[in-house]
């Protein structure tokens, strides 16, 4: 799959509570979680996003807590991809799980300013950055979680182990 | 080659050998938990697995804890979701009105987490039964449908970062102090995807409690486990609770660390996480001063009965400033009459405090204690993040309950030394 978009840069240490507050997790609604990505950052945060802009993230992306409403109301918002240096350890299964695509670029994240224009090619890694003419390639995403994304996701992989 | 606390407890829990960090190793979980937040989010997935009944309806926690008793509607429906969820799996701990109290405080008091498990859990702060030597880790929601379901799940397994703590605390300076200090050192991701595991004579000498006080807080490093050994003061805690089985656990001495850090306490003052990370640490000294309009004793951090023993005896005799909400949440029912019954509930009422149900209610921002626009509030609480507990304006201190319940009845931060 190849994304082309917009990139919405965000600092380092966004946490679950900044990407979707407490006073959102009284639904599992994707829609009323999108329209409230990173409400916990700025109001009206989401308002700048267009579908199939890419989000990027810095240093340890996604800490805090567990709430998979984090990955869903950041697809909510429309954007299929967040690229960051790393990501917190929760956040990265969860997002593997929800079929939200991450990125590790470590410090070629600093090649991508706000509002560059990005291509990114979900099969290969590849991330190219149209505004400055760059390349950066992706960490490969470990074997055992490519096996999972290879079958569409944990719940269609625990559904063909319990067939 | 010698074994971490965390290989050996997943290695009795695998049957493929564990040989080395960053190893993928599937094994069996002996409790799998979530609550009224992530629990929905849970069984949607478990469904759309096709999945129709839970692996063992013994080993699986539901406990409605972070907006009960339910905040509003919405909270209510998800609340009854879970319950009916609950009933129709046949599932035994499943908690909600009076026996209901904060997740990582009521399973190891119940006895249904104990040493040499492993439990995984949808809420971050699952790490906390690493105090009675489980491998304690949070996952979100769809890894908990999938884990009730098949009984099992998979992990990385991780390398260890050795915490050395030694010396003599000062009076005032406790378990939530160690642990700020070390976070303060390893910064917020300084254990991203690792495992700490304490030692040293501090921690021999600690009790239980303070050991879940600061496996608690593994997750605010990044770590995926806060790892204690299992020796007698475990097991009979473990034995008290009503949990069965669990034997005694060290390292071994040849164990690979990839690296050691060392913690003497001898001269440390009481710990601030200042806003708005977990690893902003100060000295009290250097925040004392601060005004506050809040003060909360409780969570899964400090939210036990010799926290709140801690916290009374500071309150004794003294009144709260009264532009100060001191908002006191004894972290389960047991707790609750606990304070009532050693006479802390008259402590707290003549110094007037607010006391409330066991609930997560404001640590998250949920319910109970929601900070305005410009206010700040001191919390024993685990996180300081911005908005954390209400307004993106507003501003958490974390500390341990000592310097909280000295900090509600000055009005602003102090050293509860120079109270």
């Amino acid at each position: 799959m190849k994304v082309t978009g917009t990139a919405h840069k965000v600092g380092d240490h966004i946490d679950t509570d900044a990407i979707i507050p407490a006073r959102f997790l009284v639904t599992t609604d994707s829609k009323i979680l999108g329209d409230n990505c990173m409400a916990g950052l700025e109001a009206d945060w989401v308002k700048r996003v267009k579908k199939n802009d890419v989000l990027v993230g810095g240093e340890n992306f996604g800490c805090g807590s567990s709430r998979e409403h984090a990955p869903i109301s950041i697809l909510g918002a429309g954007i299929p991809v967040v690229l960051a240096k790393n990501f917190a350890r929760i956040f990265y299964r969860n997002g593997f799980n929800m079929g939200l695509v991450l990125l590790e670029l470590g410090d070629d994240i600093d090649k991508i300013k706000d509002t560059d224009q990005i291509e990114v090619d979900t099969a290969t890694g590849e991330v190219k950055n149209i505004t400055t003419g760059t390349t950066i390639k992706a960490a490969a995403v470990p074997p055992f979680m490519q096996k999972i994304l290879d079958v569409g996701g944990l719940v269609e992989y625990v559904r063909e182990k319990l067939a | 080659m010698g074994q971490t606390l965390a290989e050996k407890i997943l290695q009795k829990h695998t049957d493929q050998e564990i040989t080395e960090a960053g190893q993928i190793v599937q094994c069996r979980v002996s409790m799998v938990l979530a609550n009224d937040v992530t629990a929905p989010l849970a069984i949607k997935s478990f469904k759309a697995m096709g999945a129709k009944k839970v692996f063992d309806q013994n080993k699986i926690a539901l406990v409605c804890d972070h907006f009960t008793p339910n905040k509003d509607i919405d909270s209510a429906e998800q609340v009854k979701g879970v319950r009916e969820f609950a009933e129709e799996m046949g599932v035994t701990h499943y908690y909600e009105c009076g026996d209901v109290g904060v997740e990582h405080a009521l399973l190891p008091e119940k006895g249904i987490v104990g040493p040499g498990d492993v439990v995984i859990g949808a809420d971050s702060h699952t790490c906390t039964y690493g105090g009675l030597g489980a491998f304690a880790t949070g996952m979100g929601s769809t890894d908990i449908g999938a884990a009730m379901a098949l009984g099992e799940t998979w992990f990385k397994v991780p390398s260890t970062i050795k915490v050395n703590i030694t010396g003599t605390p000062k009076e005032h300076v406790s378990a939530k102090d160690f642990v700020l200090n070390q976070i303060g050192q390893l910064g917020v991701s300084g254990a991203l995807y690792k495992a700490l595991e304490y030692s040293g004579e501090v921690v021999d000498n600690m009790s239980i409690e303070g050991r879940m006080t600061i496996a608690n807080m593994a997750i605010e490093a990044g770590g995926k486990v806060g790892l204690f050994s299992v020796d007698q003061k475990t097991l009979d805690y473990a034995a008290t609770a009503g949990f069965s089985g669990g034997e005694a656990m060290t390292p071994d001495a040849d164990a690979v660390y990839e690296r050691v850090l060392n913690i003497d306490v001898t001269d440390m003052e009481p710990q601030i996480a200042c806003p708005h990370l977990p690893d902003n640490v100060k000295p009290v000294d250097e925040t004392a001063g601060v005004r506050i309009h809040q003060a909360v004793i409780g969570s899964c951090t400090n939210g036990r009965i010799e926290d709140l023993r801690v916290a009374a005896a500071i309150l004794k005799g003294r009144k709260v400033d009264p532009k100060v909400r001191c908002i006191i949440l004894p972290a389960t029912p047991a707790i609750w009459k606990a304070c009532m019954r050693e006479g802390l509930m008259e402590i707290f009422m003549d110094a007037g405090c607010i006391v409330g149900p066991p609930t997560c209610g404001p640590c998250l921002g949920g319910h109970m204690g929601i900070l305005a626009g410009g206010e700040v509030s001191i919390a024993t609480t685990n996180r300081n993040f911005r908005g954390r507990m209400g307004s993106l304006k507003s501003e958490v201190y974390l500390s341990n309950p000592a310097v909280a319940a000295a900090s509600a009845i000055a009005g602003e931060i102090i050293n509860p030394a120079k109270l």
